[in-house]
């Protein structure tokens, strides 16, 4: 009788259609083996069958990209013979299951994507989002997962040696059950020295380096391709356990071992661990890969064949070297306290052999492995949404206690908390760490720097995907522009629901297609990222959340803070103070925080205009003539001028005229908006007209006040105090 | 001046010293690695780096001090060889005695990284001789296990010797007494929590880091 049944096939999360496939593919019955390899290889996190015929429409070119998508990460050119290779990737499950090693082990991920290209990691950011820490149900829960993930993030960083640079931590419901754990990471790379996941080289031995394979992690892939349930938390066998210090030490050798010359194609171990390398590097190059399971360093005994080409054991790189030079790989590892093994050859018939103490256990072709996973295009019907268009009514009684309210709230509070728990200077290129609009850090090689920003708003894309996705696009570029970078490229993590049902499949579409073409609007093309899909927990899906990590360059300069520096100077608010209305308000952190609704639409953009604003206040920053400069975002004018305000110098200012009510005046996020304060009101003026933005004079700068004429007044301290306090009185609650 | 980085592995401010070393101070630097059991002779000044020496898993600093190049490190300092130690570089000068206490888990059990106000408690040491007594310098921190504690009468003995090099004027970790920096009887090893090789770059923030290293290269002078 067979051993794989309907059930075992349901097991692995294989629908009877993609058996079919695999039956036809391999002309007969798989054994138990392969039919595991073919599931982790044909999931959804190894094969993006849902979303690879949407991402098709994003753009991936530009003169500056010398590595689009399909490696283990992006490379753009950053001139004097250097590039960036960066990536973001989710750890979204793992992290619900167990929130530390989860977390941690979604950093060591990605530094491998970087370091397995020949990058050396300079930096991380990580976008973190949880339910709220204040629910009476789930409460003590999330803030038990976000102080998880946080020392799982500090605890693999800092050991590692990467500062952890900044991020975004978000709070709201639909995350109660579905954290969302997003890591970039970024290096620098010599432009010669660029390596491939490829096994090229008939006969060329196959090494594993690294650590030794144990039973951890088996089935990850299928795993976060799955909703949760009651059961999932059953599944914490699954989740990997992460060592930095080994981590480490893969870099310095992995390097070093570059170095040699030796090494023809690398890529880490991460996802289906063995599995994914082995026909990944044979498919990309064209060749076959055949290894002996006995070779492999193993730290448990009794493994079967199925939980040694499945097991996702960290810390493990997969390497074909140049084939007569073995032991100048062998010798950088014993250095460096590694094993590595060489466990088989590349073969010219693409196939993947694997045998264990010389018996075939797997036979099957590399191609169909990574390249022939059925693809989907999912039925798309029109977005879910279940809030209405009309605004409710509202007035606000106290327009300061307002501010303080949302100054105090999970998005906009201080994240302080979180980051001095994570060494954000190790490496000495922090120009600007954690707490900015964008950070930035400096490239010794190119005596160039680069800004990176990271930034997702669920409820926008929940309201509207296509516009939604479009804002993210253009805030995370207006970020890097106000610190005086030029946006260059973008790496984007796709958190999204069941992609299976159809209105949660309309939301995926729909965010690509408006990515698309802010992407081609901002010439920030992208150059590989990451789809989480079924972000749901008994049945409900997360916010649409599509996050993006926009890269942009800059000459080494002395970074222009967000904040006011000096007393007396002129306040400006690049690009006016906009328009608005109650429809285009009901995705705004005041009517998350304060009305505790949703509704409308989010708020409107003119792509060219923002672009505009991204151009004058680059030039602006460029020529030193902003003293200071902090972008309008979540929670709008009131909520920048009063972080603006945070050194202890605040403002006075009038607002022009204007039809707007009050709470919409103050606190409405529309875009293509910059607070700056200046000694040279004239030459801005005349810089920012020279790109048709106005830059409307509103105030001065003034020790320890914040005034908005007419409407709110305070000390600097009453809104400082409750907003530097308000994340740690939450968890402590 | 030339010095000598120790790389362990697990060492990960070894590249952040031996840069600020030759950019920023504009004197020599090499690598030692942690198998050597010699220093150099033309090393005037050894530095242990922060980081997490072979992982800091059994506790800070704990089996460095069994490594060879230590043994070297011990020889090179009774013989009056300077030593100074960072962060994990302090945590292994502790371990292997060649200064009093320990440093244990931050009393808020949690790593913590930012810059630090340091008040400089003495300038009769090769390391602070081009600073003022009770001038304020800001330098980063950025560790876990950064609460110095020894007996009372160690303390009292630091204190009285003029040994405690540094004091924090905002307690960040616990530390006794705010002891954030001290030397030996012979006043020629440092050891340190914060981070001075990252505060040797206005670019960075605060070039009061390179006070440390502007005292050692006038004590080598004077030598």
């Amino acid at each position: 009788m067979s051993t794989i049944t309907p059930e075992v096939v349901a097991a692995h999360s294989l629908t009877p259609d993609e058996y079919q496939k695999i039956l036809s593919l391999l002309g007969r019955e798989p054994s138990l083996t392969e039919l595991g390899i073919f599931s982790v290889m044909w999931s959804e996190h190894c094969s993006y069958k849902s979303s690879k015929v949407h991402l098709k429409k994003l753009p991936t070119r530009s003169q500056l990209v010398l590595l689009g998508p399909g490696e283990n990460a992006g490379i753009i050119d950053i001139g004097k013979g250097y590039g960036i290779a960066f990536k973001i990737e989710s750890h979204n499950h793992p992290s619900f299951i167990e929130p530390f090693q989860g977390a941690a082990t979604g950093v060591g991920g990605i530094l491998r994507d970087i370091f397995t290209m020949g990058a050396r990691p300079i930096a991380v950011l990580d976008s973190i989002r949880f339910g709220p820490l204040d629910d009476p149900q789930t409460g003590a829960r999330n803030r038990r997962i976000l102080e998880g993930v946080v020392s799982g993030i500090a605890h693999y960083g800092n050991c590692f040696g990467v500062p952890t640079v900044g991020g975004e931590c978000v709070f709201h419901k639909s995350y109660d059950g579905n954290p969302l754990v997003n890591v970039f990471a970024l290096g620098v790379i010599p432009k010669d020295k660029i390596f491939f996941g490829r096994a090229e080289g008939i006969g060329n031995p196959v090494i594993y380096v690294g650590a030794k394979t144990g039973r951890d992690g088996i089935h990850g892939a299928t795993m976060a391709s799955d909703e949760f349930t009651e059961e999932s938390k059953q599944k914490r066998p699954n989740v990997q356990m992460g060592d930095p210090f080994l981590e480490k030490l893969l870099l310095e050798a992995c390097l070093e071992a570059m170095y040699t010359g030796a090494v023809v194609g690398i890529q880490d171990m991460g996802a289906a661990g063995l599995t994914c390398s082995t026909c990944e590097m044979g498919s990309r190059a064209g060749t076959g890969v055949e290894i002996d399971l006995k070779y492999v360093p193993q730290r448990e005994t009794g493994m079967s064949p199925y939980e040694i080409m499945l097991s996702e054991s960290q810390e493990r790189m997969l390497l074909v070297a140049e084939k007569g030079r073995e032991q100048e790989i062998f010798d950088v590892f014993n250095k460096w306290g590694l094993d590595s093994a060489t466990i088989g050859f590349v073969t010219d018939d693409g196939m993947l052999r694997v045998r264990d103490h010389g018996v075939l256990v797997a036979e099957i072709n590399n191609r169909d492995l990574a390249d022939e996973a059925p693809i989907y295009n999912r039925p798309h019907t029109k977005p879910h949404r279940n809030v209405p268009m009309e605004a409710p009514a509202f007035a606000s009684a106290d327009l300061k206690a307002d501010l303080i309210q949302l100054l105090t709230s999970g998005d906009l509070c201080s994240k302080k908390w979180i980051y001095e728990q994570y060494d954000s200077m190790v490496r000495t290129n922090t120009l600007s760490g954690p707490g900015g609009d964008a950070a930035i850090v400096r490239v010794k090689e190119t005596g160039t720097s680069v800004a990176i920003s990271l930034d997702g708003n669920g409820r926008y894309c929940y309201l509207d995907p296509r516009e939604g996705a479009k804002l993210v696009v253009a805030e995370a570029c207006r970020n890097v522009s106000t610190v005086g970078a030029l946006p260059v490229a973008a790496t984007n993590n796709l958190n999204f629901g069941n992609p299976q049902r159809p209105e949660i499949m309309a939301q995926l579409v729909e965010a690509i297609e408006g990515m698309a073409d802010a992407c081609l609007h901002f010439e920030t093309p992208i150059t590989g990222g990451n789809v989480s899909l079924y972000n749901e927990t008994l049945g409900e899906g997360i916010l649409p959340t599509p996050v993006m990590g926009i890269v942009g360059l800059m000459p080494t300069q002395a970074p222009v803070p967000s904040r006011f520096q000096n007393e007396d100077r002129t306040v400006m608010l690049l690009g006016g103070i906009g328009n608005t209305d109650e429809v285009h308000f009901g995705g705004t952190q005041y009517a998350h925080v304060l009305l505790k609704q949703m509704w409308g639409l989010p708020p409107a953009l003119d792509m060219a205009f923002e672009k505009n604003v991204h151009a004058a206040i680059r030039e602006l920053v460029g020529a030193g003539l902003v003293e200071s400069a902090h972008d309008l975002s979540d929670g709008g004018f009131a909520v920048a001028l009063a972080e603006a305000s945070f050194d202890g110098i605040g403002a006075t200012v009038t607002l022009p005229g204007s039809s707007l009510r009050p709470e919409l005046l103050l606190f409405h996020e529309g875009p293509s908006r910059i607070l700056v304060s200046t000694n040279s009101p004239e030459e801005v003026s005349k810089l920012a007209d020279k790109h048709g933005v106005p830059a409307v004079i509103i105030g001065t700068t003034v020790k320890g006040q914040v005034v908005i004429e007419g409407y709110l007044r305070a000390a600097v301290e009453e809104l400082h105090q409750p907003w530097a306090t308000a994340l740690e009185s939450a968890l402590h609650a | 001046m030339k010095a000598g980085v120790v790389v362990f592995p697990g060492s990960n401010c070894d590249h952040d010293a031996h840069y600020a070393v030759t950019q920023n101070v504009g004197a020599q630097a090499a690598l030692l690695w942690h198998q050597e059991s010699t220093i150099p002779s033309d090393i005037d000044v050894v530095i242990l780096p922060g980081g997490f020496s072979y992982g800091d898993y059994l506790r800070c600093g704990a089996i460095a001090k069994f490594s060879p190049i230590i043994g070297a490190v011990k020889k090179f300092a009774d013989a009056g060889g300077l030593v100074m130690g960072f962060c994990n570089g302090f945590q292994i000068l502790t371990e292997c005695g060649l200064l009093p206490g320990a440093l244990i888990r931050n009393n808020g059990l949690k790593f913590r990284c930012h810059p630090v106000s340091l008040r400089v408690e003495t300038t009769n040491t090769p390391f602070t001789n081009a600073a003022e007594k009770g001038q304020i310098l800001s330098i980063p921190i950025a560790h876990g296990e950064g609460c110095y504690t020894a007996e009372p009468h160690v303390l009292d003995q630091l204190e009285a010797e003029d040994r405690v090099v540094f004091r924090y004027v905002q307690n960040p970790n616990g530390s006794l007494r705010d002891i954030a920096g001290i030397c030996n009887a012979g006043r020629n090893v440092l050891g340190m929590m914060p981070h001075p090789e990252r505060a040797t770059d206005p670019l960075m923030g605060s070039t009061d880091g390179l006070f440390v290293f502007r005292s050692l290269l006038s004590a080598l002078v004077a030598k």
